[in-house]
């Protein structure tokens, strides 16, 4: 009895412990291959674009980024009218952006009693859930002509109207109306992360300052700016590279046109607004292959942004680590 | 009385560098602070009254069971409707599994140089934008054999991947240490406590980041352009075929210079702002139960 009651469990555990460590490591094994799918995918992503940017990377080489043609007709592309449309329309939505989106953590943070803090929070963050298409849609339809009968105007009214980039006609839709509906996509982006940076500022670094007889601005500027400028610039990065990458609210709003403005009241277009503009097919091998280009300059742009980033980010970690 | 308040040595103001234009200063700068506070909170509200104002009007029952009309005809956009929601619901079923368990590697698994490489694998990945993802797609699966709502699903996918196993792999680090610990402690397995115990603690937050995820790629376009954009304006399931969707009608349409079809786009961005919005608020409502449950655990 005793015997048959000691060898029965023996046999039990030692059937269920083989069970057991076939488990975890089926299960581990099945966790590994898909982190190793993740990794595999963002490169096979990355070379995928450059081979089948390749026939036009050989045809044109190098000089296709300062290049500034389009033209379907006689084959000869290029992406600087494309390059400068991204990098207008993300650097004034950056300009504008930065300080409303630091300004408005501040407000949630700093300024606003808990009750107002919650919906207005929620309510920036619901300005990120808009679709990128339903805001070029109201960009275009509402938010361009407004653009061309108001704001436009108004700041050639302005001594900045002598400048070349805001002379010209009014026109709804353009660099300046692009890049301000990027502007409205990246401030609750920027915001948001701000706003998790100033949380985490050590409360007895701003009492410290206020005791000293600071003002509330003044402990704000010196201490909490000091204490998360790093984290300020890699939520102004990740900011501009959504920036940098948007497709569609540019390109319903941009104007499509393949030429380098003057005015940045006048259409141009952009990286991604042109390859979206292409999905319909392009017609010839250079032309199709030269779009892929496109996107391989923009996949460029878009990691060394993010990677920035994430760099600045690792090391404030270790930074504050350290503290 | 301002003779007297100039030389009183224990009056503080007096020797402190202008405090009336620092106290202005501040003010100023609340005030802006304030003032950027409501423009954004504006805009949403500018935003959502536009689309409510031009589209609410077009809604109907044939909007919603009727096909796009070809020329003039009344119609609606249930084929886009059908064709988004079976390609949202496919990228689902690919992007959720695999977020998870790369989310459990990371959290369970992972050594902390490996889980702060995968993470930044992730991060890099999210910010990807979504046209490269669409012409990837379009690069290995479209050339060859065509458009396909299974593409558009795949794109889809590929955009959700690094937000589901961010969300959870965060949420999964804030399961405390404790119920790992107790469940050792019985001798239950890694992988048992990790399928029984780790991921139902967590799942209000995994349900969170799945929604919000979903309400973000179901609004995307630029992937569905280049794998599932010329589709014929009949309802259909059939999805080894290009299907119409809610975006990609959305988009075509606000570019078109019918005014049908831009009350058309109206109403079809009204009824996909409807959806986006319902799924964060049902991910706020996931949210505050977590938050509830582990703080009551």
């Amino acid at each position: 009895m005793t015997t048959f009651e000691h060898a029965a469990p023996e046999v039990d555990s030692d059937l269920r412990r083989h069970g057991i460590r076939l488990g975890d490591l089926l299960f581990k094994g099945i966790a590994i291959l898909a982190s190793l799918g993740a990794s595999v995918l963002l490169v096979l992503i990355a070379w995928q674009i450059f081979d089948l940017a390749w026939p036009a990377i050989q045809s044109f080489g190098l000089s296709f980024i300062w290049t500034e043609a389009w033209d379907p007709v006689k084959n000869q592309f290029g992406a600087l009218i494309f390059i400068y449309g991204t990098v207008v329309t993300a650097g004034i939505a950056l300009l504008i952006a930065t300080p409303l989106s630091i300004a408005i953590a501040l407000f949630l943070t700093e300024i606003a009693p808990r009750r107002v803090a919650a919906p207005i929070a929620t309510m920036v963050e619901l300005l990120a859930a808009i679709p990128s298409v339903v805001l070029g849609l109201w960009g275009i339809l509402v938010f361009g002509p407004w653009v061309r009968d108001n704001l436009e105007p108004w700041i050639q009214a302005t001594p900045l109207g002598a400048l070349p980039v805001f002379s010209g006609d009014p026109s709804q839709s353009g660099i300046f109306v692009a890049a301000l509906v990027l502007t409205i996509m990246i401030i609750p982006i920027t915001s948001a992360i701000c706003r998790e940076l100033f949380i985490r500022v050590p409360q007895e670094l701003t009492d410290g300052a206020l005791a000293l007889g600071s003002t509330r601005w003044e402990a704000i500027r010196g201490v909490m700016f000091a204490y998360a400028a790093p984290g300020i610039v890699a939520a102004v990065l990740l900011g501009l590279g959504r920036a940098f990458g948007e497709a569609i609210a540019v390109n319903q709003t941009i104007g499509n046109r393949n030429a380098i403005p003057t005015s940045w009241f006048e259409p141009g277009d952009s990286l991604g607004s042109k390859i979206a503009s292409e999905y319909v097919g392009a017609t010839s091998v250079e032309q199709a292959s030269s779009i892929l280009y496109l996107a391989a300059i923009l996949m460029v742009i878009s990691l060394v942004t993010n990677l920035l980033a994430q760099f600045i980010v690792v090391r404030f970690e270790r930074a504050r680590r350290a503290v | 009385m301002s003779e007297l308040t100039g030389v009183d040595p224990f009056d503080i103001t007096v020797r402190s560098n202008g405090l009336r234009r620092r106290r202005i200063v501040e003010k100023v700068a609340g005030s802006l602070a304030v003032g950027s506070a409501v423009f954004a909170s504006g805009i949403l509200l500018v935003v959502l009254g536009t689309l409510v104002y031009k589209g609410f009007s077009q809604l109907s029952v044939d909007f919603f069971t009727k096909p796009r009309p070809l020329f003039g005809e009344s119609g609606g956009i249930a084929d886009a409707l059908v064709g988004s929601a079976l390609i949202v619901g496919m990228a689902m079923i690919m992007a959720i599994p695999i977020s998870v368990l790369v989310a459990i590697y990371i959290s369970e698994y992972a050594g902390p140089k490996v889980a702060r490489s995968l993470k930044i694998v992730l991060d890099v990945l999210n910010g990807v934008p979504a046209i490269v993802v669409g012409i990837f797609v379009f690069g290995i699966l479209v050339v060859g054999n065509g458009q396909s709502a299974v593409f558009g699903a795949f794109a889809l996918a590929i955009l959700m991947l690094p937000m589901v196993a961010r969300a959870t792999q965060e949420i999964l680090e804030v399961v405390p240490r404790s119920l790992r610990d107790a469940s050792f402690a019985l001798g239950v397995t890694k992988w048992r406590t990790t399928w029984n115990i780790i991921l139902p603690a967590a799942i209000g937050g995994i349900l969170t980041g799945v929604v919000i995820a979903v309400a973000r790629v179901a609004g995307e376009t630029a992937p569905l352009l280049f794998t599932t954009s010329i589709a014929a304006s009949e309802i259909s399931t059939n999805v080894t075929e290009a299907l119409p969707t809610l975006p990609v009608t959305i988009f075509v349409f606000s570019e078109s210079p019918d005014p049908g079809e831009q009350a058309a786009a109206w109403a079809a961005a009204l009824v996909l702002i409807a959806f986006v919005l319902l799924m964060n608020i049902l991910a706020k409502v996931f949210a505050g139960r977590k938050r509830r449950q582990l703080e009551g655990g």
